[in-house]
């Protein structure tokens, strides 16, 4: 047997199993590398991100006025880490803590897609959540003290960097 | 001082063949996602970043009790051979052999478990045991992840748990996966039945390296889908109601097929068996194709003449850069398929005058 994408004999039977009926792919072992590397478990849940992102924002929008909606929000962008909502919706990844708040009416959907709609249960992280908000302010501030000294505003460099210090020596010994 | 090298003395623990329904449950692993909460995700920290995130990590690590038991290896010193070699003990991810820039591996000596760092979240810890222990598993992760959170300030949030990269691992963080052989399953043709029952109760099917789709050799990998909502007892507990069921099922279509058909299942077995002791040239797929019949066979008291510890290290020993770390060169699919015959005649004492 040939395998499917070249001349080369097909060395590599798979069966793909995820779609809703088995499907036979015959390969030869430069395909199959191919085609193995591209189901890698981070792709698969990143596409299943981005494609449910897109659905659920297209269920919540009037047709028509989604796409100006759309525009607006995909500027939208945080604070923090400067990552878009646009850039999110594509790569299926967040760039900081901090985007949880700030495009939190979307990933509220989001995640009660995903999860179901139930708040976190279980462990609780050992300094709690206000803590972790208060550290989360660091990426910030480390931020605008770069551009601080980017601009020679070093008056206002040296005031970041005092509440920089602030912060992390409530750090945990 | 450890090196990677020091790992092919043994093939780790989940290998072991130890543990609860070890005749299907090949390993019990969990790992758990977590961020420093003062720092960018991952794939957007600078360089500088994620060197800060390691070196801070590092020094928790290095003045914690189990230090002295890990062997820390940077993935920039590190050969693509060797990260494969890694990949395929199951120590890291696709994600990180792949990735750039300052990441690394924490790995316990014995296997149990070891910590990624810089990975798609700052720290993927993971542990692993051999057979169907998601309990002690459990503890023993739990154990480093409250060291670790004592230490360091994870991003935490009131109502969605502990905060990831991806929004699918936010919550617990935790991914429990249960790896399965069930070569009888799909002799019988119940493996898409099961496989159906378990998406309707959250719980997701991969293949043996966690790859979406393909099935090497009848291995199969469950784990939870669900990560937001359900603590991780319930997660546990999940596992603890549902894969007993698989392994029921498994157990009874290789009854089935003793029953039903002995000398067919039989002659399958040996005729595997014979292509591992006498082939020439031999592929890394069909390897694994033989080993699963013969590794079942083991079971069925059909083949009474290798040890399940033999074939679990002829699984891992014989994957490309296992193979190639044992002959010691590079080399490439070609030359290996003529390599991983010989090492298999070698260890199957059929490596006559002839090779």
């Amino acid at each position: 047997m040939k395998c499917q994408k070249c001349d080369r004999p097909a060395t590599y039977h798979i069966t793909e199993l995820t779609g809703p009926t088995p499907v036979e792919v015959h390969l030869c072992e430069q395909h199959a590398q191919e085609y193995l590397g591209r189901g890698s478990e981070p792709s698969v849940e990143m596409t299943q991100v981005a494609e449910q992102m897109a659905q659920q924002l297209a269920k919540h929008m009037v047709v028509g006025q989604a796409a100006e909606e759309m525009k607006r929000l995909d500027q939208q962008a945080c604070p923090y880490c400067g990552i878009t909502f646009y850039k999110f919706r594509n790569q299926g990844r967040l760039g900081c803590p901090h985007d949880y708040e700030v495009f939190r009416e979307q990933l509220e959907v989001l995640l009660a897609n995903i999860h179901g709609d139930t708040p976190h249960k279980g462990k609780v992280s050992h300094h709690g959540p206000q803590a972790s908000k208060i550290r989360t302010e660091l990426i910030r501030l480390r931020r605008e003290m770069r551009e601080a000294v980017e601009n020679e505003e070093y008056e206002r460099a040296s005031q970041l960097r005092d509440e920089i210090r602030r912060i992390e020596s409530g750090e945990v010994s | 001082m450890l090196t990677v090298d020091d790992l092919m003395q043994g093939c780790g623990e989940w290998l072991q063949g130890k543990g609860r329904d070890n005749d299907i449950v090949i390993s019990t692993r969990i790992r758990l996602a977590r961020n420093l909460a003062d720092f960018p995700f991952t794939s957007i920290a600078s360089e500088a970043e994620q060197r800060q995130i390691l070196d801070r990590v590092r020094d928790v690590i290095a003045a914690s009790p189990f230090s002295e038991q890990l062997l820390y290896v940077p993935m920039e010193e590190l050969s693509e051979l060797d990260r494969q070699f890694l990949v395929e003990r199951h120590l890291i991810s696709r994600e990180l052999a792949e990735g750039q820039g300052p990441k690394a591996v924490f790995i316990d000596h014995a296997e149990r478990f070891s910590i990624m760092v810089n990975e798609e979240d700052h720290l993927r810890i993971q542990a692993m045991q051999s057979g169907f222990e998601p309990e002690p598993t459990w503890a023993l992760i739990n154990e480093l992840d409250d060291y670790l959170g004592q230490k360091l300030v994870f991003a935490y949030h009131q109502e969605w748990g502990f905060l990831t990269a991806c929004p699918t691992n936010v919550g617990t963080g935790m991914r429990v996966s249960v790896m399965l052989h069930l070569p009888a399953s799909v002799i019988v043709k119940q493996i898409e039945q099961i496989f159906r029952s378990l998406e309707k109760l959250e719980l997701v099917v991969r293949g043996l390296y966690g790859e979406g789709s393909q099935a090497l050799g009848d291995f199969y990998q469950v784990s939870n889908q669900v990560t937001l909502g359900r603590s991780e007892g319930e997660l546990i507990r999940k596992m603890l109601d549902v894969i007993p069921a698989i392994v029921g099922a498994e157990r009874k279509a290789r009854q089935f097929l003793l029953d039903e058909g002995s000398q067919r299942v039989h002659d399958r077995i040996s005729r595997a068996y014979g292509v591992l002791k006498t082939a020439q040239i031999i592929s890394s797929q069909e390897t694994l194709e033989c080993l699963s019949l013969v590794r079942m066979g083991v079971h069925l008291g059909l083949v009474k003449d290798i040890s399940i510890p033999l074939l679990n290290e002829l699984f891992l020993y014989t994957q490309p850069a296992h193979l190639q770390k044992v002959v010691g060169v590079e080399m490439d699919s070609a030359d290996r398929n003529v390599e991983r015959a010989r090492f298999l005649k070698k260890k199957l004492g059929t490596a006559g005058p002839m090779g």
